[in-house]
């Protein structure tokens, strides 16, 4: 089964989850995460987000990071769609699912999954706001998100380079 | 060595999607010196890969250090800090 799935169009939530589990009854618990795009930042209005992606190296990072959560955490099986291309407020980007037989290593593999894919999954979003369009700036916090399970992670730029802000 | 060159998000827009390139590395082929080469091919380039500028790099679309060494028939990206998610 295809785990990662790159896309423009929205998906059902209740119909992936239901598509993920099908029939089996081994799954004590089904995690899921669902990021949506926010009408507003601290300082603009936000009217839209494009986001661009590498195709390929997405799928193959995301793939990798299923695989490292299967060898941490009890995963029977997990499921993770991200959106590209030009979403409105209130649409959803991304799905990130995770079933295990308990709710605290689904739990655990969904929030390890995001953590991962925010750092280091090829993926880049450009606000549009009354101001005009920026792209957004990483965020050295989920760096430390990451740091948290144990990686490693520099996404954001340092202190003291030219892209620090 | 021929290789492969991809740009991405603000990258993209100031040098466009990439293309190939047939670099002659004067010392070891590492992501590095090949980002330093590519500064010195234009002005555009030297502003978007500039020194200090975040910049990632991934070889054969996977993440990796600059001090990755090259091969030839590789594909090499540059992009900025990711913000999918």
């Amino acid at each position: 089964m295809i785990r990662v799935r790159i896309q423009e169009a929205g998906f059902d939530v209740g119909a992936e989850l239901a598509a993920l589990q099908g029939e089996r009854t081994d799954v004590g618990a089904v995690a899921s995460f669902v990021g949506c795009v926010r009408g507003h930042t601290r300082d603009d209005d936000v009217s839209a987000l494009t986001l661009e992606h590498y195709p390929g190296m997405t799928e193959r990072a995301i793939e990798a990071m299923i695989v490292a959560a299967e060898a941490r955490f009890d995963v029977l099986g997990a499921l993770v769609i991200h959106r590209v291309g030009r979403l409105l407020p209130g649409e959803r980007i991304v799905l990130v699912a995770v079933m295990s037989s308990h709710r605290r290593d689904a739990f655990q593999a969904c929030e390890f999954l995001m953590d991962y894919l925010k750092t280091h999954a090829p993926f880049w979003k450009k606000e549009t706001t009354p101001q005009g369009e920026r792209w957004v700036d990483a965020r050295v916090a989920d760096d430390a998100a990451l740091a948290r399970w144990g990686l490693a992670s520099s996404n954001a730029p340092a202190a003291g380079t030219l892209d620090d802000k | 060595m021929k290789l492969t060159l991809k740009y991405f998000a603000s990258l993209r827009e100031a040098l466009g999607s990439g293309g190939s390139v047939d670099w002659t590395p004067s010392g070891e082929p590492t992501a590095a010196a090949l980002r330093a080469w590519l500064c010195s091919q234009s002005d555009a380039q030297a502003q978007a890969l500039a020194p200090g500028r975040a910049v990632r790099v991934a070889v054969d679309q996977t993440l990796a250090a600059e001090s990755t060494l090259l091969h030839d028939g590789a594909e090499v990206a540059f992009f900025p800090p990711v913000t999918g998610g």
